[in-house]
């Protein structure tokens, strides 16, 4: 079968109409709601249960809430955390919470942001929070320390507050906590 | 802390009599008589019959080596006896099997009876339900009552990872707590003595730190006072629990009551690599587990050889290994030339230089001061090497107090092997005196010193200085290795494999745990090299032919081999 070319009418030759219909489309998109946002001036604020970069948090009475038990470190796969334990330094007038970090690294380049640190954690001391960009001019500067996670880490409003809790229980019985 | 503990079924008394128990409706034949904690038979009991069987009953008071306390009722099991009729017969089924009678409480006939397995002797035809839905219901409540005042404290708690409380409820306890009201507190971090610190809201009232502190050291030291949930383990006022053997408390204690100073909070257990390794702090040889992280000796704990330490070592020979790791360990060759001062040197070099020395020395112009903390390997070659030479040779003498129980008055941990490999060839001690005459008129020109310093052994620094040769092996400086013409580093025995020979002639092998700082390397590698140079021995590529070819040499050991040894070594006729 042999398919018969259509001639092109005058209207379709003169070529203009077909403009005209090109710039009506992006005019209108002119005033419609914009989809695009100017990053990195404009940044993206991520939903709720994002899961950007792990940060330490300290409670609402300034305690660092991470007592150094090493879960996240056994549990974090591609290796990111480094903890440094207290050891026996640690003296025997050390109050209820015996333990904290001497030392606690995240290695930023390493994370891969999967939140089994958070999950694990039995002392909800560390967060997966909104952060999502991080950068740095060297690997060095992206081996986050304890003073720097704790730092963008900041408070959490503890509801349990499982330690202060045992402590008062303690005194209330005469017992040195 | 949880080292696996495995029972020997063996009777003392031969032939083993025999009685049939039925565990989890599988027959088995267990020895009627078993050896207590001092090795005396004593009547079979359920809970070595149920291991005899391979069924694990969860047990915290009960240990092997420690006499049966049978208070944390861990163990109980559901049971049943052969029912006997009026005239003492046993009653059958139609079938002609006995009749088996489930032990019922007397006072309410519905409801099982369970007996401690650690402490119940089993009988002929006895029914042991070690899994039965009424002995779980056992375990469930005594794991509820025991926490109930437990602080849960794991995420600080030095135990946790190895803890028996963990693992128990893990297994065999309640999803959820149905405790509500306010837990008893008890004193946390109390000063037990120079080396414990205890816990006392973890402690679960066990009794197997009191019974060994008592039992086994025979230092009556620790006791428990006040009552019910007060219950509260302590030492007696104004003693420190203080003997040479208070850290095998930390290892026997199923939960983290009672924690080691030296260990507490530096790693957690389960980041841990375990070593097979001997304690080389006396002439015992105590078998232990090196627990290192990333080349990092973090603790030693004792592995249980019945042969030689049971379960236990001491508290001196368990914190020996801080050296292990200490910054100024030596790590490179190093060559002084005449007076000149020491310069860093090249392993193939020094090695050349030496076996030339060596082999133009004039026979009898060399001594050799070896140890006895060398492995037998180690001081076989050195033996080949100083036969070679015609050298004298010795080691230093390490006199200590022999105790009762493990530690044993010669504090080097191979003198036996010194012995057996010929290198010594007189007492220990004895040959110093001429070799210091030597040096003095200079009839000994070369001087070979491995892992001691000779400073200490009557040859002043300004005698060195007068020696023509001195070849130095050791791994940490010293007066002696400053004065080093060819100074080797070496490594620690975590650091290479090998054997030692105790003083009841076990020889036996320990493994590697850590790498070697920069370039030392393990003494029986360079001097194979040294011994095939001067010697004209064989070159071993392996430590485990070298031992083999060791075996064969010395009378003594003929037929061992490497393997042979396995993990707890072989006891020769010395
Ligand atoms: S988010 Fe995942 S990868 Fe990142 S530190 Fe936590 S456990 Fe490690
Ligand atoms: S799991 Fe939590 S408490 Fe434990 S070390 Fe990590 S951040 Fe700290
Ligand atoms: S003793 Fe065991 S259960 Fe108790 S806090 Fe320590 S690890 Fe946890
Ligand atoms: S301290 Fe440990 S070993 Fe001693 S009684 Fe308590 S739980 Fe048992
Ligand atoms: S192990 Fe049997 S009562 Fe404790």
């Amino acid at each position: 079968m042999i398919v018969k070319r259509a001639e092109l009418s005058f209207l379709e030759r003169l070529y203009l109409p077909t403009l005209l219909g090109g710039l009506q489309v992006t005019a209108k998109h002119f005033f419609r709601k914009k989809v695009t946002m100017q990053y990195p001036e404009q940044k993206w604020t991520v939903p709720a249960g994002y899961r950007g970069a792990p940060y330490l948090v300290k409670d609402q009475v300034g305690r660092t809430k991470c007592v150094s038990c090493q879960l996240c470190e056994f549990v974090c796969p591609p290796k990111a955390i480094r903890i440094t334990p207290p050891g026996s330094s640690n003296g025997l007038d050390s109050g209820v919470v015996e333990k904290s970090p001497l030392e606690f690294d995240i290695d930023m380049l390493r994370c891969i942001f999967c939140g089994f640190c958070q999950e694990v954690c039995p002392e909800e001391a560390i967060f997966l929070m909104k952060d999502y960009s991080l950068t740095g001019t060297s690997r060095s500067e992206m081996i986050y320390n304890k003073d720097k996670l704790l730092a963008l880490g900041g408070v959490h409003q503890d509801k349990i507050q499982k330690w202060k809790r045992k402590a008062q229980e303690a005194l209330h019985q005469g017992v040195t906590p | 802390m949880s080292t696996a503990v495995k029972l020997e079924a063996k009777s003392v008394a031969a032939p083993v009599e025999m009685m049939t128990v039925n565990v989890n409706g599988r027959s088995v034949s267990v020895p009627k008589l078993m050896p207590d904690h001092n090795g005396k038979p004593v009547p079979t009991t359920m809970l070595q019959a149920c291991q005899v069987a391979g069924v694990e009953v969860p047990h915290y008071c009960y240990h092997p080596k420690l006499p049966i306390a049978g208070n944390c009722r861990m163990c109980l099991v559901e049971f049943g006896l052969p029912m006997m009729g009026a005239d003492r017969k046993p009653i059958l089924n139609e079938d002609g099997s006995p009749k088996i009678a489930k032990q019922v409480l007397p006072y309410d006939p519905s409801q099982p009876r369970g007996a401690i397995a650690c402490a119940t002797p089993i009988s002929p035809g006895m029914e042991i339900y070690a899994d039965s839905i009424a002995t779980q219901q056992m375990r469930e409540g005594v794991l509820e009552s025991l926490l109930i005042n437990h602080p849960l404290d794991c995420p600080i708690c030095d135990q946790a990872g190895e803890c028996k409380l963990q693992e128990y409820s893990v297994e065999h306890g309640q999803a959820t707590s149905r405790f509500v009201e306010e837990k008893v507190h008890k004193p946390k971090r109390v000063d037990l003595g120079p080396r414990i610190v205890l816990d006392d809201e973890r402690c679960i009232l066990c009794s197997r730190c009191v019974r060994f502190t008592r039992d086994i050291v025979g230092d009556d030291a620790l006791g428990f006072v006040n009552r019910g949930s007060y219950n509260t383990l302590t030492h007696f006022p104004g003693k420190p629990f203080d003997n040479n053997y208070t850290l095998n408390t930390v290892d026997l204690c199923p939960v983290g009551a009672l924690t080691s100073k030296d260990f507490r909070f530096q790693m957690r257990v389960w980041f841990l690599k375990e070593t097979k390794s001997v304690c080389t702090s006396c002439a015992t040889g105590c078998n232990i587990l090196m627990g290192s992280r990333e080349g990092k000796i973090h603790r030693y704990e004792p592995r249980q050889n019945d042969a030689v330490n049971s379960c236990w070592m001491c508290d001196e020979g368990r914190l020996n290994y801080k050296w292990i790791g200490r910054e100024d360990r030596l790590k490179t060759v190093m060559i002084r030339r005449g007076n000149a001062p020491q310069v860093v040197g090249k392993w193939p070099i020094a090695l050349a230089e030496i076996s030339a020395r060596l082999n133009a020395a004039i026979p009898g112009s060399v001594a050799i001061i070896g140890s006895s903390r060398q492995t037998t390997e180690e001081l076989w070659l050195l033996a080949k090497i100083a036969k070679k030479l015609g050298a004298k040779t010795d080691t230093k003498v390490r006199e200590g107090e022999a105790d009762k129980l493990l530690v044993n008055a010669d504090r080097n941990p191979n003198s036996t092997g010194a012995r057996l490999t010929g290198f010594l060839t007189e007492k220990a001690g004895n040959n110093i005196r001429a070799i210091v005459e030597g040096l003095k008129v200079g009839s000994i020109k070369t001087l070979l010193v491995f892992g001691e310093d000779i400073t200490t052994l009557g040859i002043s620094s300004a005698l060195l200085d007068t020696v023509d040769c001195l070849i130095v092996s050791e791994i940490l400086p010293n007066a002696t290795t400053a004065k080093a013409n060819y100074l080797l580093p070496g490594c620690a025995h975590a650091e290479k494999r090998g054997t030692l020979i105790n003083i009841k002639g076990r020889v036996q092998k320990f493994m590697k745990a850590v790498e070697q700082p920069g370039e030392a390397r393990p003494e029986w590698e360079f001097l194979n090299e040294l011994a095939a140079n001067i010697a004209g021995h064989h070159r071993f590529v392996s430590i485990e032919g070298l031992f083999n070819a060791m075996a064969q040499d010395i009378q003594p050991l003929n037929g061992l081999t490497w393997s042979s040894l396995g993990d707890q070594g072989v006891t020769i006729a010395i």
